[in-house]
């Protein structure tokens, strides 16, 4: 049997620093491969050897228990080493500066490091100081890659494929670096987008027609203030998290005022197409701008989106160990 | 480089020598209730389904046919870009039984060590054994195949491929001959 | 009694004095002696070979970083006035925001010294507008007149409460003096690090809008005409600042601005530190989020940038000045977020500015213009110039050299530039500060 590999090797990623860079065949690549990965989590040995011997460092600024742990799982499945590295919260103290950490992580010979970071451009950073590859696990507003992938997974699952399809995101975009992520990897698959959201929140470029410049990857994105609009055809919804703090720093009058005027609930969701899919990221904050009984309702697949994130990630890490050595 | 094609076995042959591992794993194992058989992809797995389905046709008995991709255990991941990953599904409890791996060519052994460690993981049979279409030598772990279809000794920059119908469209196995060193090794 | 010196076979500009001709120049005892065809016999007389390059004032720059007291692991005035002359400027002016920053005769006095003694160029200071720069009270500005301030600025910061900028260009006017403002609303700019736009956007970096710094320059403009009160801009950047510059000039107001080589020269796409090859709508690489290239006021798009020439030609922007700010790396190896504001300058200006005149865009004439006798109206003084008898500080360089900048050779300890790595065409060969070698480059 010939392994086919050399023929087949179409994952051209050394980092995972957003989908930007990634073509549809990368995306594709990690999403066939989850479903392997899917099986290896419903044995009774959950372990294969892909992975042993590397050491998959992960280094978590702002806390997030379930995207750390879903990377925990994901590395230790695959038989790596993880070492977890948790800043205590202040990430600003020149003693504890990111450069510093940097060395030591280098010291441990990480192979991957799986970086969260409040400031964009942090896994950018350690991409340029350190030999090892960088996974984003969400760096300030900027992106946050292997949310979108594995909501692209959760898509392809559910309605089959990508293409064509109809994907509303309503609210948050300008500080939403899900958003931001999901518009790279919805674009790259074929998907058509739609923003709804309030014009304070959504980027000042992308309102003001500037997209017409040629080859804007964002040109066909539309935007919608009116969110019984966009909702009309739609195949999938997601609906971002709302911050308090967008109120207090004067984007929105009130959460009333957002809950009302784009709050996802029953009636809303009967105008998008049957059997629309409901998505979030993730925590939510029901009752502003999601429903209880629409998050948790038939249409939902909020919980698939948080089992197949282990799955995905296993996916990712093997991949980006896969032909280290090559010149990548 | 024009690759040089020789056809070195046919259809017919090629079912003979199915035929004969068929009733060589019955006559090794007292008969097939013991038996589970594992094919790897690809090949292997279209090769497992007839030798399970002649085994039925001389004993009347069903022999499991499971389907095992070896991408996560393999040793060479750093120097080999990442696979497409094709599903593994092990039908049934294996735990002491006789599992019978088979593929399409055996060369290094390296693959059928990964297949050991990935079987290892669904539980204890109470033995392995290997059967392979093509066995073309130049092993570099200490395996051997119970189960050979033809031995066929290769030049290291040869490479020796065998097409299925349920694959290929058509059975036949040929020696190629190229300049490609990167013939993956298995 | 310093040795003479004769500049020869250089083509002399000299914007003051309308000259711009090939001809040898003699420095005696510190001053501009004769100009013309010199044949000297003296062996007392040192002779420089400037054949084949442009010899001018010396460059004045009238804001400048250098760090001293304070934050000496950033630059000194020694490392700042050795940058200064190595980039061809003769004088510099060090920006008050120091610390302790200059807001008092003896700080003012202990930088004046410090130039003198470790100094290798003229250092002219500048008070601070406000006590402490906190922007509260008015500085003592007529002591720090008396001490030797050429203006007053809270350079760093803006001068935010309008009726204190009120106060203050109504007090320095009576002093003659100008208020020299950074204009930038802090509530429109607050947590931002770049330009805003489609950059930052992608960037996922919070932007600070033109308006930012125009709707500041909007209230100084109609403060000035209100006051009499003189106010200059400091580093625009914004093509709506420049209209509004033009237009008050055009009304008589008592406003002039200044422009940076990097606001003339580059774009917000610095950030993204990609080859001329890629776009700002290619994937990002590693190398994005480029910390060099954090500068305030950032550094805009194409469209403001290209803008500015026509300042430049049309004279609304009334001189060049550096804004040179070194840093040290512990200051800009870190997240964008996190990293300092500033980018060293002094080196690099002559190779940038001179750019503008490779492209066609700006006459050699006006840009030495822009550097020399420009800056010295704005001082009120007679430096600026090659006249007979004036202090000799003079410049020579190379018009057409290209050579690649590497930022470690800096004398200025602040290696954060964008410009590293990168060529430029223009290269100053020798300075010469009151008729001694400064910088010399054979």
């Amino acid at each position: 049997m010939t392994l086919e590999t050399a023929s087949q090797q179409s994952f051209g990623q050394k980092h995972v620093l957003d989908l930007d860079s990634f073509t549809s065949q990368d995306i594709t690549h990690v999403l066939d491969n989850t479903l392997a990965m899917e099986q290896v989590l419903d044995r009774e040995i959950r372990k294969v050897p892909a992975l042993r011997g590397k050491t998959v460092v992960t280094l978590f600024y702002e806390s997030s228990t379930r995207t750390r742990v879903s990377f925990e799982q994901a590395a230790k499945i695959l038989s790596a080493d993880v070492i977890n590295v948790s800043s205590s919260g202040s990430s600003t103290k020149k003693g504890e500066s990111l450069y510093n950490t940097a060395l030591t992580i280098q010291a441990m010979q990480a192979d991957i490091i799986v970086i969260r970071h409040p400031h964009s451009g942090a896994p950018h950073f350690l991409a340029r100081q350190l030999r090892s590859k960088v996974i984003n696990a969400g760096d300030g507003t900027h992106a946050h890659p292997t949310q979108s992938l594995l909501d692209l997974y959760t898509i392809r699952k559910n309605i089959g494929t990508i293409e064509g399809k109809k994907i509303v995101i309503i609210g948050d975009i300008m500080y939403s670096r899900v958003a931001r992520s999901n518009l790279w990897g919805l674009t790259k698959m074929g998907a058509r987008v739609v923003l709804c959201g309030p014009q304070t929140l959504i980027p000042n470029d992308f309102l003001n027609g500037h997209r017409t410049e040629e080859g804007h990857p964002f040109a066909a994105v539309e935007i919608q203030t009116d969110l019984d609009t966009a909702l009309k055809d739609a195949d999938v919804i997601m609906a971002l998290r709302l911050q308090l703090e967008r109120q207090k720093a004067g984007h929105l009058p009130s959460l009333r005022e957002y809950s009302q005027t784009y709050g996802l609930n029953a009636r809303r969701l009967a105008i998008a197409k049957d059997g629309a899919l409901v998505m979030h990221p993730g925590p939510m904050n029901e009752g502003v701008e999601i429903e209880t009984d629409i998050a948790h309702g038939a249409q939902s697949v909020i919980e698939e989106q948080v089992k197949s994130g282990v799955a995905v990630r296993m996916s990712l890490l093997y991949s980006m160990a896969a032909g280290q050595n090559l010149e990548i | 480089m024009p690759l040089i094609e020789k056809r070195i076995q046919n259809p017919v042959q090629i079912e003979r020598a199915l035929t004969r591992i068929s009733h060589e794993i019955l006559e090794r194992n007292g008969g097939g209730d013991n038996v589970v058989l594992v094919g790897m992809h690809s090949r292997g797995v279209p090769l497992a389904q007839r030798i399970s389905t002649a085994i039925e046709r001389f004993e009347g008995i069903k022999v499991p046919v499971g389907k095992l991709d070896i991408g996560m255990y393999r040793d060479d991941i750093s120097e080999k870009g990442s696979p497409l990953m094709k599903p593994t599904d092990i039908p049934s409890d294996i735990n002491g039984k006789t599992v019978v791996i088979i593929d399409d060519v055996l060369y290094t052994g390296r693959s059928i060590r990964a297949a050991m460690d990935a079987i290892s993981d669904f539980g204890r049979p109470s033995q392995m054994q290997l059967g392979v279409l093509v066995d073309r030598g130049h092993r570099e772990l200490p395996i051997r195949a119970d189960y050979v279809g033809k031995n066929v000794p290769t030049a290291k920059d040869e490479d020796v491929q065998v097409r299925l119908m349920e694959i290929d469209g058509a059975d036949e196995i040929v020696i190629t001959t190229n300049n490609n060193d990167m013939g993956d090794k298995t | 009694m310093s040795k003479s010196i004769l500049i020869k076979s250089g083509r002399i500009i000299d914007p003051a004095s309308d000259r711009d001709e090939v001809a040898d120049l003699l420095i005696v005892d510190g001053k501009i002696s004769e100009i013309g065809q010199i044949n000297s016999k003296d062996q007392n007389v040192e002779v420089y070979d400037a054949k084949g390059f442009v010899v001018t004032p010396g460059f004045i720059d009238i804001h400048c970083h250098l760090r001293e007291p304070g934050e000496e692991y950033k630059e000194t005035i020694a490392t700042g006035t050795k940058s200064a002359a190595a980039g061809g400027f003769t004088t510099v002016c060090a920006m008050p925001n120091t610390n302790p920053p200059m807001d008092t005769k003896s700080v003012v006095d202990f930088v004046k010294n410090k130039a003198l003694t470790e100094g290798v160029i003229r250092v002219l200071p500048i008070g601070c507008v406000t006590k402490n720069s906190h922007g509260k009270e008015l500085s003592e500005m007529s002591e720090l007149a008396d001490a030797g301030v050429i203006g007053f600025s809270d350079d760093g910061k803006p001068v935010s409460d309008a009726n204190l900028m009120r106060q203050a260009l109504t007090y320095s006017a009576g002093l003659g003096l100008p208020i020299i403002n950074h204009c930038e609303v802090p509530e429109l700019a607050d947590g931002a690090s770049m330009n805003e736009g489609w950059i930052a956007t992608r960037l996922g970096l919070k932007g600070m809008p033109n308006s930012a710094e125009e709707v500041m320059a909007a209230r100084d403009i109609s403060l000035s005409e209100l006051t009499g009160g003189k106010v200059h801009l400091a580093h625009i950047s914004t093509a709506g600042t420049l209209d509004m510059v033009r237009e008050a000039k055009r009304r008589g107001i008592n406003v002039t601005c200044e422009v940076t080589p990097h606001h003339l020269t580059l774009t917000d796409e610095a950030v993204l530190s990609i080859g001329d090859e890629s776009t700002s709508f290619d994937p990002l690489t590693a190398n994005a989020y480029d910390t060099t290239a954090k500068v305030n006021p950032p550094l805009r798009n194409i469209s403001d940038m290209s803008i500015m020439a026509n300042g430049i030609n049309d004279n609304t922007i009334d001189f060049i000045a550096t804004d040179h700010a070194p840093h040290s790396s512990v200051d800009k190896i870190c997240t964008f977020q996190e990293a300092a504001f500033g980018i060293s300058v002094l080196e690099t200006a002559l190779g940038s500015v001179l750019s503008l005149y490779h492209n066609k865009k700006v006459e050699l004439g006006t840009l030495i213009k822009k550097l020399t006798s420009d800056p010295a109206s704005f001082l009120g003084s007679n430096l600026g110039t090659l006249k007979i008898g004036r202090t000799a500080d003079v410049t020579v360089f190379d018009l057409d050299e290209t050579w690649r900048v590497n930022s470690s050779l800096f004398f200025s300890k602040g290696k954060n530039t964008p410009l590293d790595g990168t060529s430029l065409t223009g290269r100053v060969k020798a300075t010469f500060y009151g008729g001694e070698y400064v910088y010399r480059n054979d």
